[in-house]
């Protein structure tokens, strides 16, 4: 019962904070947006950090490592720390000069421009929205499945949610996270989001390595912590210390997968609050470090989990590891803050994928087809909100009945995304890209993905991949990402290759006459 | 040197696939099993990659506009 007292006060601060961020509210729908593009070097580097460590991060890479070992941070931590930074760079810096110059909102709107195309706008929208809500599940099933878990028994004496195992119900729990993180993203906009991030970004890596500390010490039971740690990692089965039970054809596709922050639309967004180019520096130097920061104890904390001196129960599903572990090891009031560390990391990602939805749908539907007079900043801010609380209600009510593992449910979602990268490298540096050649693109990654999907029994089965074992290519079998990458570029290259390119008005707006970026 | 720095990200992503390690249960300091210890130098080597590329390969004057100065020029 203490621990849930300690998660809702943490809940509370956050509502706190949306309501502190609306008395600094503009009222315009560029401020509810883009924060007036304000944002300077660290709250840009907590928010990005924040707004990419979702329940991935630290449920998922526990899960995993619980089940796969060690070899989950070279998977997907290290490989994030070169990789997301680099999309921020390659990426990131010019498309926040491209926005800041011509006043873009949202990738939409970038990609229209660029390649003089509406229909392709009207094509990503769904698509974007669609894998958006994937990643959005990944959250709202994450937090939910955490704070059941940690809660188990709290209502024993009453009585209450007996089939939970007295617990909070995680239908219950997710539907408090849902609403409270839509509070203080409905008050606060981007720059109530990007508050709560670093403040929460902050609270997420204290208490990880808290957390860490205080789960060593209970499971080594000897003196010092060196010798807990020790320890801990001596009662591991081999296995689980080496990458024996990782494929490494999967491993080197693994890399596609960080390259979806660069098709992230929420990671736009927040490229866009940034009040220079400048301030990208310290989030990509920092950003490889903040990651090591989190991934290896969470990752450590996994590969204990597996070892009977850990206490956790064999065959515990992958989410409710960490919780677990949190639930075993500490006492009580310590168990409600590293619960709220959980939460701060599933709920920084889940404010500025509300706020992408909102502005997405102002920016790319209803002022691209009703026109910014009609409307006006009240109406488009109230718009926002209200296609942002639909959305949170459908995602809330899908992840009611398609209960997945979180680390397959984002793998899927970040396919999609790394699928599209292709479009956005293109749009920026090669001049020949062409609308059609764009369009035949984007249709390649949705048909692809949704067979894949289909195939993997819509993401039911974990160690699926593609070449199929029976199917004979002669290459090895790999995760779905790389084929759905290739047959975007190929497509991409391919098609723009036999199509017409943009104006020379409009390719003059992108780059010089040789063909280099103007920005 | 921007050139160098290139090659620089090309081999972190190279040497993040350590397939020669693969199956070595090794414990450094008895504690952190060698596929973890390995990666931790991949992150600190790729923060000080990030750090040369922002040094030598920045682009130039990436806050104003290339073509009509600065951004606050083009805002107003």
């Amino acid at each position: 019962m203490i621990q849930l007292g300690v998660i809702l006060v943490y809940l509370g601060l956050l509502v706190g904070l949306g309501f502190l961020a609306n008395r600094l509210f503009r009222g315009t729908a560029s401020d509810f947006m883009l924060a007036s593009h304000s944002i300077g070097p660290l709250l840009l580097l907590m928010s990005l950090f924040g707004t990419t460590m979702t329940a991935f991060a630290l449920v998922g890479s526990t899960g995993r490592a619980y089940t796969l070992g060690v070899g989950v941070y070279g998977l997907l931590g290290s490989a994030s720390g070169i990789i997301h930074s680099l999309c921020f760079f390659v990426i990131g810096v010019p498309l926040w000069r491209l926005g800041k110059r011509y006043g873009y909102t949202t990738q939409i709107q970038f990609f229209r421009d660029r390649l003089e195309n509406d229909t392709l706008g009207l094509l990503l929208f769904p698509i974007l929205v669609l894998l958006v809500i994937c990643y959005l599940m990944l959250g709202v099933v994450g937090g939910g499945a955490v704070v059941s878990a940690v809660t188990a028994g709290a209502f024993e004496s009453q009585g209450w949610f007996a089939a939970e195992g007295y617990g909070v119900p995680a239908w219950l729990a997710s539907a408090v996270i849902c609403g409270v993180v839509l509070t203080y993203v409905l008050f606060g906009g981007m720059r109530g989001a990007a508050w709560a991030n670093t403040f929460q970004t902050s609270v997420f890596m204290v208490l990880g390595l808290v957390t860490f500390i205080v789960v060593a010490n209970a499971i080594g039971g000897r003196d010092s912590f060196l010798e807990n740690l020790q320890g801990a990692s001596q009662a591991v089965s081999e296995s689980q210390l080496s990458r024996e039970k990782i494929p490494q054809p999967v491993y080197f596709s693994f890399l596609l997968i960080p390259l979806s922050v660069g098709m992230f639309p929420h990671v736009f967004q927040h490229w866009l609050t940034a009040r220079s180019a400048e301030a990208f520096k310290l989030p990509i130097v920092l950003h490889p470090i903040f990651i090591m920061i989190l991934w290896v104890p969470c990752v450590l904390l996994g590969v204990w989990a597996s070892a009977s001196t850990s206490g956790v129960p064999p065959g515990t599903p992958e989410n409710a590891v960490l919780a677990t572990l949190v639930k075993m090891h500490a006492g009580p009031v310590l168990g409600g803050l590293l619960t709220a560390g959980i939460l701060a990391a599933i709920m920084s990602s889940l404010d500025s994928q509300f706020l992408c939805l909102g502005t997405m749908f102002t920016q790319d539907l209803l002022l691209r087809y009703c026109g910014n007079k009609e409307l006006g900043d009240q109406r488009t801010v109230f718009m926002a909100r209200l296609f942002i609380v639909v959305i949170v209600m459908i995602t809330y009510l899908l992840s009611l009945f398609l209960p997945r593992a979180v680390f397959d449910l984002g793998l899927w979602s970040f396919t999609g995304f790394t699928g599209l990268f292709p479009l956005a490298v293109a749009a920026l540096y090669w001049r020949r890209l062409t609308a059609a050649g764009a369009i035949a693109s984007v249709l390649t990654v949705l048909a692809s993905w949704l067979i894949l999907f289909w195939r993997s029994g819509f993401g039911t089965n974990k160690r699926y991949g593609f070449p199929e074992a029976d199917m004979n290519l002669g290459v090895p079998m790999m995760l779905p990402v790389v084929a759905i990458t290739v047959a975007s570029a190929v497509v991409l290259v391919v098609v723009s290759l036999l199509t017409t390119p943009p104006s020379k008005a409009t390719l003059a707006k992108f780059f010089d006459g040789e063909g280099r970026r103007l920005v | 040197m921007k050139y160098a720095v290139w090659i620089l990200v090309a081999l972190l992503v190279v040497l993040h696939q350590d397939y020669w390690q693969w199956k070595n249960a090794q414990l450094d300091f008895a504690f952190l099993p060698r596929a973890i210890t390995y990666h931790i130098f991949i992150s600190l080597a790729a923060a000080g990659v990030w750090l040369l590329v922002i040094k030598y390969a920045w682009p130039v004057g990436s806050d104003e506009d290339p073509v009509n100065g600065s951004w606050e020029d083009v805002e107003s």
